[in-house]
């Protein structure tokens, strides 16, 4: 009987950018279809790093699997179409001059035309909430929308795991519950990369730390949150507030 | 097309000159431009059929001339030219209200006059009846080279952003007290802009690698409607009309 492989397989990753600065140390992690992993770590800890490894835009020693299915120069283009990622700053995310054309442009570079990809971009737009805008720019959109549109930009995709990268920084409060709102609506394996800790307890049951570009834990979240050595040992720590028993 | 993606040179309609393939519209236009430039200076009788013949594309596609004419300002600098020249130019005079103009400078300034306003007109109905992202899935479709349509849509979407980017520099410039109105103080304009170039630089590394992370291999997706031989046709009628008045014009 086949057995599902993981939806994220990431064995002893190590990297090192160009000018000789280490930023991964072997990283082990393993990700299951459905699940929702936050990652957390302070700034310069390897977080972005890990992230560009998952689809292939860096490559380190060690071996990264996705849905079973390696990321190596061959199937490049499969893979980018099984990770979604969803960077941080939407103005990088979001070049085309419509939201519809945006959100169209992955679906499309993965070979849908026609009937199949309107299908595609809208239900995206619908996942999202933003079906409405489909023909504005996305420069007169709010700053919690473009976030949202930059998600549906990915989940026309279709990916097997989406990679969000600090969804909710510059968010107002409520775009920020929006958005909350919309990635529990989802069901779909996820790999949250933030500082939000909060966030994180509230959409991911899991968590994995990283600190100078290794995993230091990993554990269900309100456990490693409520670690208050843990946290301030890797320069972490909860808002003004809060406190978890 | 709905609301919130206005352009000061594009005007939303649906009209049949709206609904035309841009790759037809960018011929049409260019072969136009090209009759005019053609067209021998002193057949004046010419450029007035081909304003015609503009004016009849307006009226087809709802265009105001006013709305045009207003548009048209932006070749005011070319226009003063086009008055200097009968008095700079040399030659045979002739008295115009009691003043000596170069005949040559007439003719030369005439010929700038009427052969830019036009087109400036023929670019700017182009420009109102196609929307930006149009005229670049029409420039793909006529086979311009994929680089030049991937710099062209990305400066059409980050010309906004980077403009966007220097106002709020500028707002924290003049926040701390600077004034560029004097002239000492142009050394910080400078710095920003400087500064802005590698902002916007290091904005085009990230952008990049979002690209590339859908799946992006140097091709725009093409997603603009193909032309049949109707809308050829029609589309270039105009032009066509111009060519034979090019003929005409041309004829000793």
């Amino acid at each position: 009987m086949a057995v599902t492989p993981p939806a994220l397989l990431v064995e002893r990753l190590a990297y090192a950018y160009p000018d000789g600065h280490q930023a991964l140390y072997g990283i082990n992690l393993r990700v299951e279809p459905g699940e929702r992993v936050a990652v957390l770590g302070p700034n310069g800890a390897g977080k972005t790093t890990l992230v560009l490894h998952l689809n292939g835009i860096l490559t380190g020693q060690g071996t990264v699997e996705v849905a079973g299915l390696p990321v190596a120069k061959p199937h490049l283009k499969e893979i980018r179409r099984r990770v979604g990622i969803v960077f941080q700053d939407p103005d990088d995310q979001l070049f085309m001059p419509t939201v519809r054309d945006d959100v169209a442009f992955g679906p499309a570079n993965f070979g849908l035309r026609g009937t199949d990809l309107d299908a595609r971009v809208t239900r995206a737009l619908d996942d999202v909430g933003m079906a409405e805008h489909a023909d504005r720019s996305p420069m007169h959109l709010s700053g919690g929308q473009r976030r949202r549109v930059a998600l549906a930009t990915v989940l026309a995709c279709d990916p097997e795991i989406l990679v969000l990268d600090e969804p909710s920084a510059n968010l107002e409060p409520r775009a920020r519950r929006e958005l909350a709102e919309v990635l529990l609506g989802l069901d779909r394996t996820t790999l949250m990369v933030t500082h939000d800790l909060p966030y994180a307890l509230q959409l991911c049951p899991r968590s994995v730390l990283i600190d100078d570009g290794v995993i230091v834990a990993d554990g269900p979240t309100r456990e490693l949150l409520a670690d208050e050595a843990l946290l301030a040992a890797h320069r972490l720590e909860l808002p003004f507030g809060f406190r978890l028993g | 097309m709905s609301g919130g993606h206005a352009h000061p040179l594009h005007r939303p309609g649906n009209t049949p000159v709206h609904r035309l393939a841009p790759q037809v519209k960018i011929v049409a236009a260019v072969l136009a431009v090209l009759c005019v430039v053609s067209t021998p200076r002193e057949r004046y009788w010419a450029f007035g059929v081909y304003l015609l013949l503009l004016a009849a594309v307006w009226s087809i596609a709802r265009i105001p001339p006013g709305w045009v004419a207003t548009r048209a300002l932006i070749e005011a600098p070319f226009v003063v030219l086009a008055f200097v020249m009968p008095f700079v130019a040399g030659g045979p005079t002739v008295d115009v209200l009691g003043m000596a103009l170069s005949e040559h400078g007439l003719l030369s300034g005439w010929n700038i006059l009427v052969k830019g306003t036009l087109g400036v007109l023929v670019s700017l109905t182009l420009a109102a009846t196609t929307a930006p992202r149009e005229l670049i899935v029409g420039l793909q479709r006529l086979h311009v080279p994929a680089m030049v349509i991937t710099i062209a849509t990305l400066m059409l979407r980050y010309l906004d952003v980077i403009a966007a980017e220097a106002r709020r520099m500028r707002l924290a410039r003049i926040s701390r007290g600077h004034n560029p109105r004097f002239l000492w103080q142009v050394g910080a304009t400078a710095r920003g802009i400087g500064t802005l170039f590698v902002r916007s630089y290091e904005r085009g590394e990230r952008v990049h690698l979002a690209m590339v992370s859908r799946g992006w291999s140097g091709k725009m997706p093409d997603s603009g409607r193909s032309a049949g031989a109707v809308a050829w046709l029609t589309g270039l009628a105009p032009t066509a009309t111009a060519a034979v008045v090019l003929g005409m014009a041309l004829w000793p």
